[in-house]
């Protein structure tokens, strides 16, 4: 029996194919890389523009005139090549792919780590480097090795203040930052029927934190109705009885808040052994953890209250913000004294718009907490949103009663 | 494909952000990649880099897809990449930009001379042999080209 990653790839584990890929993804930083090697492939043409796309989102808007100059080098490429580009301010990447375009069973790749995000919806999606992407842009195909699978078998649901981020870091914890090199993740069981798309997208988000070249959902009626919402018609996937390499069992019952402590993403506590500990700063947003539901969960642990420490809060896309506009949730988070910032990935990797500076503690809904990533000297710790809500209000770690 | 140079070795879950941090992304100047390799992690290794051999522990290059991580390797002069094991976006970037890395578990004292032959599939630290685990075909034809860029060239 073949796992999903098997059947879209239509060879067994351990096979190298070539495949066409549906999607092909650059942002503004691997863009500039993949832009150079198609110049000096002396590429051309590029055979499908319309499965191409362009997001600028890592330093959004542009931080200085250099910045400013290769992003406008990006654009100007996308417009001669017919690239359809989302500009500053459209969002992260996986969020905007999120919105309508992936669908089950398609091929993604994309020039950025976290592309496994994507395989909530039941598509094979994984990250590439700057140069494989130019070779796909200007041939349609890559390699891949087909890859083994760890089953991660979710059972039960989530209660009490515990969310889909707990779930990341605890399989993550589980499995160690190397446990699935060159492996997918296949999210399965009962629980998996229990968590929204928005939870998924955090739950597939994380799986390259332990190597993985994916972190992929069967399709249901849950990624049907979303994908409806989109304006994408699709039909669910049926699971067989897959063959996995090993499977770990996680038990939604049992999850409780928890917290990546520096600098490994794979150190995990529960969110009341470090308790206290105290913060210069909380970043909620990023391909994680900035989604509407993050978002709304957000304020209203905050609602009418102030936050005790700078809190950064960065929505993942425009759609998510318009709906938060809309929905009176951005009003609330103004109002407990956060910090806005534009669509994007925001301070997450260090580069602009919220650089910790040393010494500095910043408790994070992001993926990763690598030393040094936010600002040299600075120290990150990794949470949920509800987490991240309940400590901005206290100005230091504090384990959040509700979800 | 063969190749030696003095061991520099590193340990575990080396991330990319370590090889080259965010705040240097922002250029086409590759110049600026090797000047600042590895500067969060140790500032005094980028001189030690030219004609040498990396020798890391596990789940090498984890992290961040950032190609600039093996392009700051392949300018500061970095001879191949030896690991237990690589993260597999850092892996395959490697092979795209011409810098050869080798799966092999070995002890490594640095200053040891490491020589690899990818084709017989074997590495040496200080004349004690280790096997290396074979690359897929493609891969090899693409490093023998001196990457995808090269490979691209000359297959069209």
């Amino acid at each position: 029996m073949s796992t999903l990653s098997e059947a879209i790839l239509g060879a067994p584990a351990g096979s190298y194919v070539d495949r066409e890929v549906d999607i092909a993804f650059a942002h503004d930083g691997t863009g500039v890389l993949t832009r150079e090697a198609l110049r000096e492939m002396g590429v051309e043409h590029l055979p499908h523009p319309d499965r191409l796309r362009l997001i600028f989102d890592h330093i959004v808007p542009a931080n200085t005139g250099t910045t400013a100059t290769l992003q406008a080098e990006l654009r100007e490429y996308a417009r001669v090549f017919g690239i359809a580009l989302s500009d500053a301010g459209c969002g992260i990447c996986h969020q905007v792919m999120s919105e309508g375009v992936v669908r089950p069973g398609m091929v993604v790749v994309g020039a950025d780590s976290h592309t496994c995000t994507l395989g909530a919806f039941g598509a094979f999606a994984t990250g590439v480097g700057a140069t494989d992407m130019a070779a796909i842009w200007a041939s349609g195909e890559t390699w891949f090795r087909v890859p083994e699978t760890i089953g991660i078998d979710l059972s039960g649901r989530l209660s009490g203040a515990a969310e889909p981020k707990d779930v990341a870091l605890a399989y993550v914890a589980a499995l160690g930052m190397e446990g699935a090199t060159y492996r997918a993740l296949e999210f399965v069981g009962d629980g998996a029927a229990t968590i929204s798309m928005d939870g998924r997208l955090t739950l597939s988000n994380m799986a390259v934190e332990t190597g993985a070249k994916t972190g992929i959902f069967y399709a249901d009626s849950v990624t049907v109705r979303y994908l409806a919402e989109h304006g994408v018609t699709a039909s669910p996937q049926v699971p067989e009885d897959s063959c996995y390499e090993r499977t770990v069992a996680i038990d939604l019952d049992d999850i409780v808040p928890l917290v990546a402590v520096p600098h490994r993403v794979d150190t995990v506590r529960e969110a009341e052994e470090v308790a206290g500990t105290h913060l210069d700063q909380v970043f909620v947003g990023t391909c994680t953890n900035g989604r509407y539901e993050d978002l709304a969960r957000f304020a209203r642990i905050v609602r009418g209250k102030k936050v005790a420490v700078r809190t950064l809060v960065f929505p993942a896309s425009r759609a998510v913000l318009a709906r938060a506009i809309a929905t009176g949730v951005l009003a609330e988070i103004v109002d407990a004294g956060c910090v806005v910032g534009s669509p994007g990935c925001g301070p997450c990797l260090g580069a602009h718009a919220g650089v910790l500076g040393e010494g500095e503690v910043c408790l994070s809904t992001a993926n990763r907490n690598f030393k040094n990533r936010m600002g040299v000297g600075g120290e990150i710790y990794l949470s949920s949103v509800a987490t991240a809500a309940a400590s901005a209000l206290a100005g230091e770690i504090t384990v959040p009663e509700v979800a | 494909m063969q190749g030696a140079g003095p061991a520099v070795c590193l340990g575990n879950d080396i991330d990319t952000d370590l090889i080259i941090a965010g705040r240097y992304l922002r250029t086409k100047d590759r110049s600026v990649w090797a000047e600042h390799v590895f500067e969060d992690l140790d500032p005094t290794l980028a001189p030690r880099l030219s004609g040498a051999v990396i020798v890391a522990g596990r789940n090498m290059g984890c992290g961040s897809s950032r190609e600039q991580a093996v392009v700051a390797l392949r300018e500061a002069g970095v001879v191949a990449v030896v690991a237990e094991s690589f993260a597999r976006i850092f892996f395959r970037n490697a092979v795209n930009v011409g810098l050869p890395v080798i799966e092999a578990s070995v002890a490594c004292t640095d200053g040891a001379r490491v020589a690899f032959d990818l084709d017989s599939g074997w590495v040496e630290v200080d004349g004690r042999r280790y096997p290396a685990r074979a690359l897929s075909e493609k891969m090899v034809a693409i490093l023998r080209a001196g990457g995808l860029v090269p490979y691209w060239r000359s297959s069209r």
